[in-house]
């Protein structure tokens, strides 16, 4: 009962451009304040598995458990909404919207949930910033910030609607030494002091080591899980 | 209503963050419903140009005497039809008069009748214009004056003097232009005629009436009805012509029906008097409507074009809002909001500039011998041609729109984001 996430018998081919299969067999677990690693050379399918378990990627085989509601037959709306409220996503590159200013990015999730008036989810969102160390930089275009800013940005949007689950693909790929160990204890302290789930896929050895746990994939498969 | 604000707000955002894309996909629907405008304004006003050439001059009906030979034979009421074959060669008409019979009775009930807009008398006679030894043949035509600008605007075809000089005095002409020029006559000359029965009159010409049609203005005069009375050397009822003026055009061949009916008189309608004229008409307003239908459909694609890629742009975006719970409806009301956005203010401009282009092209000028009331070239102001433009940009637009917004509505936001 305490697992906020749990695959079951996940498999997944790319069709394109010839029968590929990615994700074979794949099983796992999430717990509640869980900080677990995904680990695996580039195109072991790890940022694929992470994709699937987001609920971004609909087109795989098996069971998804997300908080103890079943993924398999919700409509594409559920869905947005399930993502809306319980999982926060980071991506490798930040992907903000470069038109809006950096608060209303980190905003927006939170008025489509609608949960809070306007006034609230502003100052949420600038909390969300100030942990993050960023903000003095709110009212600036999303397009004219540095990127390890983007990059804090896109976990104060992951975290705006306080999910029970946070997945980063690669949240430090872009950044340096310095940036990357400030994410980490970002997300470090996230975990322990909100009750946060992460999931992160990496590269980064020093980064998997200090989590909770470390899954390590190859050729599709999970080979290592510790 | 949360909700809706807020696709309001990210949809002005996308839309002023890039002002000037949002505007050169405005122009292109602009330019579209522009150019459609402008091109009907000007096609129909043409064909109303046209029309109005003949259909304001040519009565809904005229009425005259017709010389035919009469079609039920006395032999054939003595010998019946039935038991006999009735050849009668060399038939000849029986001689009748010119002018109307019973005309005066007939004018005043036509007049009175509700469907009558109108109904003026005209007494035409044969002549011959002097000059010197030069003698032209042509015909008079006395006529109402008042009657006559009223109804048929008769004033419209008076190029030179005033068409009121056959009112003030009684022995003024409207003369031919083309009769004035060969016999090199002007406004205030006086001109010799004779009748067919030999009577010479003097007349002073007070105006110069042209038509357009070289054959008519060749011949064809005017004069004070009771001026060609006297030509005629008649009476005040010698009238040959009743030409009539009908509330509503559609009436005309019900109504010369009617009136054949009714009195002892032949009836000729303007659809059976200008039965070519009408085929020619029906082509015009086919050939309007295709170019219309075109030129929209040109219009439609372009601005399909534009949004499409407009809103492919914005794809990422898309992949963004997805990720962050925003859901398939979300995203298409977005960007169909924006298309309907693009549209709206591309279809005020385009009003406004085919208004503009429209006033341009009213003020070129365009003279011509064979119109001369024709100043500049004609536009049909038709508020028609700017709701269907409106409507028809809003709903291009929103197509335009819907069509790959519905597209990124089912499409799995990490299919674009790894499509990069």
């Amino acid at each position: 009962m305490n697992s906020i996430l749990e695959a079951k018998n996940i498999d997944k081919y790319f069709l394109t451009p010839t029968k590929f299969h990615v994700l074979k067999d794949i099983s796992l677990q999430v717990q509640r304040k869980e900080f677990v690693s995904i680990m695996g050379k580039s195109g072991c399918g790890k940022s694929t598995l992470l994709y699937i378990l987001s609920t971004m990627d609909t087109s795989y085989t098996g069971d998804l458990i997300i908080d103890g509601q079943s993924m398999n037959n919700q409509s594409k709306d559920d869905l947005s909404r399930i993502r809306n409220e319980k999982i926060g996503f980071i991506f490798q590159f930040h992907y903000l919207l470069p038109e809006f200013t950096v608060l209303k990015n980190v905003m927006l999730p939170a008025l489509k949930l609608g949960k809070e008036d306007r006034k609230t989810i502003e100052k949420n969102a600038l909390a969300k910033l100030d942990l993050l160390g960023i903000v003095d930089q709110a009212n600036k275009k999303a397009s004219k910030i540095s990127g390890g800013q983007k990059q804090r940005v896109a976990i104060a949007r992951a975290l705006i609607n306080n999910p029970k689950i946070i997945m980063a693909d690669e949240p430090t790929g872009n950044l340096d030494s310095k940036n990357s160990e400030i994410v980490f204890n970002v997300l470090r302290s996230l975990s322990d002091e909100f009750d946060m789930s992460m999931l992160v896929v990496t590269h980064d050895h020093d980064f998997a080591a200090k989590t909770d746990r470390i899954i390590e994939m190859e050729d599709g498969y999970i080979v290592k899980d510790k | 209503m949360d909700k809706l604000r807020l696709i309001l707000d990210i949809s002005k955002t996308h839309l002023l963050a890039k002002k000037k894309q949002t505007l050169v996909a405005a122009l292109g629907v602009t330019f579209g419903i522009g150019m459609f405008i402008i091109m009907m304004s000007f096609m129909t006003g043409l064909n109303i140009l046209l029309d109005g050439l003949v259909l304001n001059r040519t009565p809904h009906i005229q009425v005259y005497n017709k010389t035919t030979p009469t079609e039920y034979q006395p032999a054939n009421k003595y010998f019946d039809e039935v038991s006999n074959i009735n050849q009668i060669y060399s038939i000849k008409p029986k001689s009748r008069l010119d002018r109307i019979h019973n005309a005066l009775p007939i004018l005043s009930e036509l007049k009175k009748n509700d469907d009558v807009l109108g109904a003026t008398p005209q007494t035409t006679c044969k002549v011959f214009y002097l000059s010197g030894s030069n003698n032209l043949n042509g015909v008079i035509s006395g006529i109402e004056v008042n009657e006559e600008i009223r109804l048929f605007n008769f004033n419209e075809y008076v190029v030179d003097g005033d068409v009121n000089s056959l009112i003030k005095k009684k022995n003024s002409i409207l003369l031919g232009s083309g009769i004035a020029k060969k016999l090199s006559l002007s406004v205030g000359d006086n001109i010799q005629i004779t009748s067919t029965n030999g009577t010479n009159f003097s007349l002073n010409i007070g105006g110069i009436y042209q038509s357009g049609l070289a054959e008519v203005d060749d011949i064809q005069s005017f004069v004070n009805l009771k001026m060609a009375q006297q030509i005629s050397s008649a009476g005040g009822n010698y009238i040959s012509r009743i030409h009539v003026k009908l509330k509503d055009i559609e009436k005309a061949v019900p109504f010369s029906k009617l009136i054949e009916n009714i009195y002892d008189v032949e009836a000729l309608d303007i659809n059976t008097a200008n039965a070519q004229f009408d085929t020619g008409s029906d082509i015009r307003t086919l050939i309007s409507y295709a170019v219309s239908i075109t030129l929209l459909i040109v219009a439609g694609f372009g601005i399909y074009n534009i949004l499409n890629m407009f809103i492919y742009e914005k794809m990422n975006d898309i992949a963004i809002l997805k990720a962050t719970g925003f859901t398939g409806k979300d995203v298409m009301y977005i960007f169909i909001l924006q298309a309907l956005f693009i549209g709206f203010i591309g279809a005020f401009l385009g009003m406004a500039i085919g208004y503009g282009g429209s006033v341009l092209i009213d003020n070129i000028k365009f003279e011509t011998e064979a119109l001369p009331t024709i100043k500049t070239y004609p536009i049909n102001y038709n508020p028609n041609f700017y709701i269907l433009g409106f409507i028809f940009a809003t709903v291009s637009t929103f197509l335009a729109g819907y069509l790959p917004a519905k597209k990124a509505q089912k499409i799995d936001p990490i299919d674009i984001i790894r499509g990069q």
